[in-house]
């Protein structure tokens, strides 16, 4: 008998204690400054975590900069790991709109996760801008709008376009082979991309291969390509794969110029193997733009490294939500996602006077970088037409 | 005909990989006859623990790969212990449940943090990659060394099976439980003795295959074990060269299928063949019916 008072008694404390926490994270602190919480979703494990840690720095700074303030709100934000897996993301998205209540969402990274959380954060009526999804499939569901998402980035399309456009104008280059994961949107879409563009230019598709995301063994597909020894070998995959099929390709005597796009963007890419390829991406930190080498200078004093694309776009990305909250003065997502849809001429690293097309896409140029002497070396920047 | 002969060469190098694995499932499932689906994520551990000891600690490749049989040898035996004994006469569909168990807790154990963590890891190449032009053929040290590996492996284990005594105590387990304990069997024994052995075959396969496809992280073992099992299937499971036979005709499907017809079909008809052999020849290639197990 004893035993059950006290476990009812401890029950009621907790409970207590439970429901005063929870008030408290409501509205207004006891300052009386709102509060604003802002979710941001990331891969901060997994096999593509050094670009959720690169966006978390970016984020970070992003927030830090703004004094953890927009407008008349006190920004609280919430971090979740989604391990580049869609369904944790969408566990994880679940959770911040929920459980934490938050209003608005900095991610993901990834196409794979971007996609079935932006349907979610759309549904639920939360603004969810990503840094660097690249898929359209991101902000546009069966030819509808996604209202509430948006991005820093340029889509699948511009990159395997510009990819295109730069290997047969720049490269003089006429032949290519595609390998690419079926079971991934961004590498499909890439692929897709490349190959009707550089059709359309006038070149040759020699091979076009799939495989799986699992797959270690390449070498059945690579002989085939070998003997058609293109000029181009198109890898639109991420930096662990593409290292891992640029050795092999080697191994099997291909001498084809490796391009892919900004999933190679890594330090742990394979920078000997890859030695000579060129990717397409959003920023390069030699650009010579103030701007840009402002926020260089900023990110190496705080973190004593050169910034990536992810944290740049997550940054861009962070600084475009930040704008849209002081410009609408409120939590209401509805106001935010109006304020940030009417975004004019609001400079950001990865691009000058950015706005908004009708699908949520910022119009900007595609950075050209080309892997040599063991680092990423800017080479131009493409305008897409 | 040189492109053709460079594939098969692709599909015998895949084949004696997945031979690798196969050959410690199809022992196991031998003497247990249990199909355990934790061989694969035990492959994944030896190739993570060799990773260590050759690219980490920095001990000499032979010391790294017996360090890494060893601690799957203790793992395969304490597995056994814990997940299979208890269910040993409860119906195989418990103990079967149990090994997938096993398999998903070996995959997100490892992912934590503090064990081998969630990310790939790139495997250095502990010695120097040499390629041989034989008749235009491009043959290299690693597709020799493991070669060399799977058939010691496979004479190994006849010897061991049909020349000693533990052999002999498994093959009568293989048969009967209860007669083996009358004849003076220490049944508890040779099975941990059998997961030992297979579980140390599939760290060093783990090894190899972590060499010459320098890639690993935890869910490493998922496609190549489920690959090793349909080629013990094919072969017939329970018996030793049918899993190396199989095994190699797997590659050959695999590599011809992406060569020839097209890549996206590779699993699909690698997976296929497995339906078929089960609907049409349950007892594998080289199997029949009434034929004594191991």
């Amino acid at each position: 008998m004893h035993r059950k008072v006290w476990i009812a008694l401890i029950v009621a404390l907790l409970s207590v204690t439970l429901i005063m926490t929870g008030c408290g994270n409501q509205g207004n602190t006891s300052s009386g400054e709102k509060v604003i919480k802002i979710g941001f979703i990331a891969p901060l494990t997994g096999d593509v975590k050094t670009f959720g840690e690169s966006a978390q720095k970016g984020f970070d700074l992003a927030l830090e900069q703004a004094g953890y303030k927009a407008g008349d709100f006190k920004i609280e934000p919430v971090k979740a790991d989604d391990r580049n897996d869609a369904t944790e993301a969408v566990n994880v998205a679940t959770k911040l709109i929920t459980q934490d209540g938050v209003k608005a969402i900095v991610g993901s990274l990834t196409s794979l996760t971007t996609i079935p959380i932006s349907k979610f954060a759309n549904d639920n009526k939360v603004v969810l801008i990503t840094g660097t999804a690249t898929s359209p499939k991101v902000t546009v569901d069966d030819g509808k709008r996604k209202e509430y998402v948006f991005r820093a980035c340029f889509i699948d399309p511009t990159q395997g376009t510009v990819a295109a456009k730069f290997a047969l104008e720049e490269l003089k280059l006429k032949t290519a082979a595609i390998l690419y994961d079926q079971g991934n949107d961004y590498t499909i879409g890439l692929a897709n991309n490349f190959k009707e563009a550089f059709t359309a230019g006038g070149g040759k598709i020699l091979a076009m291969e799939a495989y799986a995301k699992n797959d270690t063994d390449f070498s059945a597909v690579l002989t085939n390509i070998a003997e058609k020894n293109p000029d181009i070998l198109y890898l639109p995959d991420y930096y662990q794969k593409v290292s891992l099929i640029g050795k092999q390709a080697r191994d099997k005597g291909i001498k084809a110029v490796f391009i892919g796009g900004d999933g190679w963007d890594s330090t742990d890419l394979d920078y000997k193997t890859m030695e000579g390829g060129y990717f397409t991406n959003h920023y390069s930190a030699q650009d010579p733009r103030p701007e840009v080498q402002n926020w260089v200078k900023q990110y190496k004093e705080k973190y004593g490294q050169e910034p990536d694309a992810f944290a740049t776009l997550t940054y861009d990305a962070t600084r475009l939500l930040l704008n849209a909250i002081e410009t609408a003065n409120s939590d209401d997502p509805a106001k935010i996602k109006e304020a940030l849809q009417n975004t004019k001429d609001f400079s950001i690293v990865s691009g000058e006077k950015v706005s908004f097309d009708e699908n949520g896409n910022p119009i900007k140029p595609v950075t050209i970088l080309k892997i040599e002497g063991g680092k990423q070396k800017y080479v131009t920047s493409i305008k897409p037409n | 005909m040189e492109h053709f002969l460079e594939q098969v060469l692709n599909g015998f190098q895949l084949g004696l990989m997945y031979a690798l694995i196969a050959l410690g499932y199809t022992m196991v499932y031998g003497v247990v006859q249990l199909i355990n689906f934790a061989h694969g994520d035990v492959f994944m551990v030896g190739a993570f623990l060799g990773y260590f000891g050759f690219a980490v600690w920095g001990l000499p490749l032979p010391l790294a790969i017996l360090l890494a049989m060893a601690s799957c040898a203790l793992l395969g035996v304490i597995i056994e212990r814990i997940a299979y004994r208890p269910l040993r006469y409860a119906p195989k569909i418990a103990a079967l449940i149990s090994a997938i168990g096993v398999s998903l807790f070996l995959e997100y154990f490892s992912s934590l943090k503090f064990v081998f963590g969630p990310n790939y890891r790139v495997v250095p190449r502990p010695f120097p990659e040499i390629q041989w032009k034989i008749a235009g053929l491009t043959v290299t040290n690693i597709q020799v060394i493991v070669f060399v590996v799977v058939l010691i492996m496979l004479i190994l284990l006849q010897i061991l099976i049909y020349r000693t005594k533990t052999g002999m105590a498994m093959r009568t387990v293989a048969v009967d439980h209860n007669a083996a304990r009358l004849m003076g069997v220490n049944v508890d024994t040779t099975i941990s003795i059998t997961f030992a052995i297979g579980s140390a075959f599939a760290a060093l396969g783990g090894v190899l295959y972590a060499i010459a496809y320098p890639q690993i992280h935890p869910f490493m073992g998922i496609m190549p074990g489920l690959k090793a099992f349909t080629a013990a299937v094919l072969g017939g499971i329970g018996i030793i060269p049918g899993a190396v036979l199989g095994a190699l005709i797997m590659g050959q499907v695999e590599t011809l299928t992406s060569a020839y017809i097209s890549s996206q079909m590779r699993d699909a008809i690698a997976f296929a063949i497995l339906i078929l052999v089960l609907l049409f020849r349950p007892t594998g290639l080289l199997g029949r019916t009434e034929t004594e197990k191991v």
